[in-house]
């Protein structure tokens, strides 16, 4: 419940913080309507503490028995080995991370595998800090299902009962990761942007509010604390090679009749050879500033001298300068390259959730005010148009 | 068949902007809407009623004001409506809000296919809709742009990481929506609006649906906001002014001393 006491001076600070227009000022008191979610962005803001919530306990439940990270093990095809499959990348940035939590914790890590086969990936899952490699092995395995696969980690948390788990927020990872935290009664946070251990517990961090605000979030009284992290968030580590995952074999049943959802067809479209935006190490963007789409070309130009890849902010892609598959941002892609180098773009909210985790950010706008330069390490202020073919010329020269 | 859609009223977050010197959300003006992927699931569920003539039920959870959306379901062709509203319900995180949405689906009775959208623009979680189906013991299908009817059979075209799967599945079944591209989001005309008014639309309370208190709201919510606060902002960028000559020996620099380039 959360309640305003008398003690409330009526100075306005808490109605404008609320993400959900839930207070309005009535006789010079705050007071809180249905629209409340109890996030308590107006506790911390009130300055004379006269908003509280209270929340009851839920009953307890026994953590004690729950220990070590865990991080499920993504596959993909291989586009060079029809026969032998890929650990994702996303399922090392997840290791990196994890390799800190179990760390601070003082517990393990493991490495949580379902597969038709063991394809004997303990040493690459080991290189990236995983002690354990808990291997189900069975022939229902061979594709992802939700149904068997959330069966089957629901199984191994119950018998190993890890303190925490994480799973790629990737397509996959965002149907499985539902479906096990709703069974088990846990606490799952998508999207997470930062994790800490805090007290013991797993703290999460991720934008709300299509990137507005930014929440901390906790899951005190239920194992195992599940997130959910986007690819190219996380930190890669330095892989120590010689270091194995041990390989701990688990027997899982599998009822054939849990395959209630039929694969008929499968498209694979990621073109062969080209680089998806979402891997790229340098991205050469570009925005309305570029108007035309003959005046983009030069960008395209641009990021193939610099081995890069093209992208484009949704004005632009809105005006047709470019296709939506080189989208970044909210309702495009999520990167994280290298280098992000912006023309013409200036920086909307939208855009900046989509390519703020770049290593290194050169904005280019005539615009010495756009918010793009918030977020750039290096801003310059000129035109796109002759900046742009000025630095094809150089760097041609070399 | 019955089609039962969960809709969301959100605030349209595309809108919302920072006050840069106080870090706060400026929300004047910023409307609230139907969340856009559920605007999809919806329309969805009434193109499968215009083909196979299936019973629409809107479904939404939300303050009193939420009724909005409940009724553009009927007036975009939804045959009932319920809102969810209840103080009870307040602070519900994902995994309470699916529950109390599957209690709602069950006390509707048979539905043969749940819809909703993948996620909703204002948590982005995408977590809500396979809560649902796991509460209602049925098979999920997320990420669809299409769904069709063959018989006892359900055809859906859904997204997969790096390209798209054609599945099948028997009812009952759960289903979230992505939004096409070619996809025109449609809005009720004045007369569909009034003419709406008239048909069935109810409010259930947490004791309506017989949902266990223990498991509503922020007591039974998993999840906690420990804090809320503006997203971190990077120091002000090295500004560069000047001609395209300089800007661009500039750049060339800054290629080198971040390695992108040979010295």
């Amino acid at each position: 419940m959360i309640n305003v006491s008398p003690k409330c001076i009526g100075c306005n600070k808490c109605v404008p913080v609320c993400p959900f227009a839930a207070i309005q000022l009535i006789d010079k008191k705050a007071v809180i309507n249905e629209a409340c979610t109890l996030c308590g962005a107006c506790v911390q803001i009130c300055p004379v503490s006269a908003i509280e919530i209270t929340r009851e306990e839920a009953s307890a439940r026994d953590l004690s028995g729950y220990k070590g990270v865990w991080v499920f093990v993504e596959l993909m095809e291989s586009p060079d080995d029809a026969k032998r499959p890929r650990i994702k990348p996303v399922t090392f940035e997840l290791l990196s991370v994890g390799r800190r939590l179990a760390d601070e914790l003082g517990e393990e890590l493991s490495a949580v595998l379902l597969t038709d086969k063991n394809y004997g990936f303990e040493k690459e899952l080991g290189a990236y800090g995983a002690d354990k490699m808990y291997l189900a092995e069975n022939p229902e395995l061979y594709e992802y299902n939700t149904d068997i696969f959330a069966t089957a980690i629901i199984a191994l948390v119950n018998k190993h009962k890890p303190a925490a788990m994480l799973y790629g927020a990737t397509i996959m990872g965002r149907d499985l990761a539902p479906r096990v935290a709703s069974c088990l009664y846990t606490g799952l946070t998508a999207d997470c942007t930062a994790l800490a251990i805090k007290d013991g517990l797993l703290l999460q961090s991720r934008p709300a509010f299509g990137g507005n605000i930014m929440a901390d979030i906790l899951s005190p009284n239920s194992r195992p604390q599940m997130a959910t992290v986007r690819p190219n968030v996380m930190k890669l580590a330095e892989p120590i090679y010689g270091k194995v995952a041990m390989t701990v074999r688990e027997d899982i049943k599998i009822d054939k009749n849990l395959r209630r959802v039929k694969v008929l067809e499968r498209h694979l479209t990621r073109d062969k050879g080209g680089v998806k935006i979402e891997d790229a190490k340098i991205i050469v963007s570009g925005g309305r500033g570029m108007k035309t789409k003959e005046k983009f070309k030069v960008l395209e130009e641009l990021s193939r001298l610099l081995g890069g890849v093209v992208g484009a902010s949704r004005a632009a892609v809105d005006l047709g300068l470019k296709d939506k598959s080189h989208q970044v941002g909210q309702s495009g892609a999520t990167v994280s390259p290298k280098l992000y180098l912006s023309f013409g773009i200036s920086g909307a909210v939208q855009h900046i959730v989509g390519m703020k985790s770049s290593d290194v950010i050169v904005a280019v706008n005539k615009d010495p005010n756009a918010p793009i330069f918030g977020v750039a390490k290096y801003g310059v202020v000129g035109d796109a148009h002759e900046i742009a073919p000025k630095l094809i010329e150089a760097l041609k020269k070399k | 068949m019955h089609i039962a859609v969960c809709v969301k009223q959100v605030p349209d977050t595309t809108e919302v902007k920072i006050n840069p010197e106080t870090g706060t959300l400026i929300r004047t003006g910023v409307p609230s809407i139907i969340n856009p992927y559920d605007h999809f699931a919806l329309q969805t569920a009434i193109e499968l009623k215009r083909i196979h003539g299936c019973r629409v039920t809107v479904i939404s959870m939300g303050p009193p004001q939420a009724k909005s959306v409940v009724q553009m379901g009927l007036a975009l062709g939804a045959d009932d409506g319920v809102l969810l509203s209840d103080m009870a319900f307040a602070g519900s995180d994902t995994w309470a809000t699916s529950y109390a949405l599957a209690r709602a689906v069950k006390k509707l009775g048979k539905a043969d296919i749940v819809l909703a959208g993948m996620q909703a623009i204002d948590g982005d979680t995408a977590q809500t809709g396979p809560g649902v189906a796991q509460q209602l013991g049925i098979p999920q299908v997320t990420f669809c742009e299409k769904i069709d009817i063959d018989g006892k059979k359900i055809i859906a075209r859904k997204l997969i990481d790096g390209g798209y799967e054609v599945v099948e599945v028997k009812a009952p079944v759960l289903f979230t929506m992505i939004m096409p591209k070619d996809y025109v989001p449609r809005y009720p005309s004045f007369l569909e609006t009034h003419a709406s008014l008239k048909k069935p639309y109810y409010v259930w309370s947490a004791s309506d649906i017989g949902a266990e208190a223990q498991y509503l709201g922020l007591k039974g919510s998993p999840t906690q906001v420990a804090r809320i606060y503006p997203p971190p902002q990077r120091g002000k960028a090295l500004m560069t002014n000047g001609s395209a000559q300089e800007a661009v020996e500039k750049i060339l620099d800054i290629m080198r001393k971040e390695h992108f380039i040979a010295e």
